[in-house]
């Protein structure tokens, strides 16, 4: 009963398949890049594999979508049967921006479990908190840079969840303001482990958006 | 050796009076740690990557602009892809025209927007033609027998 876009499930050990090993012995995440820019394509595409990642990289949602045997229109299409570990999109995409893709992506029972990162290069507070709300592990600003890439793969590798606990709320990792939206869905363990993760990575994740803030204070382009 | 020293001052010098002028920043940096043994061009395709990008975008930018009504959301949206792609590979004064051309565009001023896009095919062709230089003193340096010094 093959499920189109094969998700990966928390409980690594048991799904050793899931990643093909290399010869270092290192798991190697297959990520799909989603972003309209063809310079953007190539740095991403380059970042991941630097980062030992396997990398697909498409030019739209709706190509995202079909690639994930998604598309809706004309059922699920035949793709490589690579298995997808984490998402990466653009936020600003004529057509379907990465917000939408993002919500296609959560409301479906096959791939919500797919971590999405939504990167941009515009820093809004607002769609910041839009795009975590709806269940994206983690906001970028662009340029992505290699320490992202790296940061990220660390926490998707790592992977196991603590408990479910964790409401969604402290994935927003917003240093005040804990507002106490309701999720729709019950919160995948992923986002708990970025908050709960190894003092390391805490102090350096440590409020997303302090980190976004701080960004943005430096990036006197914008 | 002669050779090869001087040729890697130039590229350093050369290298370093692009940042100082302001026409690459941090981010070009970034690209060049991306670029190893086995991908030992990435910065040359991905920079000739943007220039074709560019020229297509400041096609666009012309034909949108010429319109006897411009769709202002159009032109922003062009220059929105044109930020993006510059600010990808580093080069800093192209980006700062395009976010004072998508002001223009906000406001809908037409002579705001022309005068932006004349800057910014200016800027364009100021940072392409260093960028060229910059590949064509490499080349040179690697022709020698040298590396270039990371």
């Amino acid at each position: 009963m093959a499920i189109a876009g094969e998700v990966l499930r928390r409980n690594f050990p048991e799904n050793v398949e899931v990643f093909d090993d290399s010869p270092s012995g290192s798991l190697e995440l297959h990520v799909l890049a989603v972003d309209d820019s063809v310079v953007d394509r190539m740095v991403i595409e380059r970042l991941l594999k630097i980062s030992s990642c396997k990398v697909t990289t498409v030019e739209s949602g709706t190509r995202a979508l079909q690639y994930l045997g998604l598309d809706g229109e004309k059922g699920p299409v035949g793709f490589d049967g690579l298995k997808v570990n984490l998402i990466m999109t653009d936020y600003s995409m004529p057509g379907m921006t990465g917000y939408e893709l993002l919500k296609k992506i959560k409301g479906s029972s096959v791939l919500r479990e797919i971590p999405v990162v939504i990167m941009s290069s515009e820093n809004v507070l607002a769609r910041i908190d839009r795009c975590l709300e709806e269940g994206a592990e983690e906001f970028l600003l662009k340029p992505v840079k290699l320490s992202d890439v790296r940061r990220l793969k660390d926490f998707i590798t790592r992977g196991e969840g603590k408990d479910g606990g964790e409401t969604r709320d402290h994935k927003r990792k917003r240093e005040d303001d804990y507002t106490s939206s309701s999720s729709p869905s019950p919160s995948p363990p992923s986002s708990s482990s970025l908050i709960s993760s190894s003092s390391s990575s805490t102090a350096s994740s440590a409020s997303s958006s302090a980190r976004l803030s701080k960004r943005a204070k430096l990036r006197k382009k914008d | 050796m002669d050779g090869v020293a001087q040729l890697q001052k130039q590229l350093v010098d050369f290298t370093d009076s692009l940042f100082q002028e302001g026409f690459l920043d941090e981010q070009f940096n970034q690209l060049q740690q991306l670029q190893d043994e086995s991908n030992p061009d990435f910065v040359v395709e991905v920079v000739s990557l943007f220039f074709e990008d560019s020229e297509r975008l400041l096609n666009e930018l012309a034909k949108a602009l010429e319109q006897k009504t411009i769709d202002f959301r159009k032109v922003d949206a062009h220059v929105h892809q044109f930020k993006g792609s510059s600010s990808s590979i580093g080069a800093q004064r192209v980006q700062k025209v395009c976010i004072a051309f998508r002001n223009y565009c906000e406001e809908q001023n037409i002579e705001g927007c022309l005068k932006c896009l004349q800057q910014v095919k200016l800027e364009y062709s100021l940072v392409k033609n260093k960028l060229e230089t910059l590949f064509k003193i490499e080349k040179q340096l690697i022709a020698a027998g040298g590396s270039i010094p990371t």
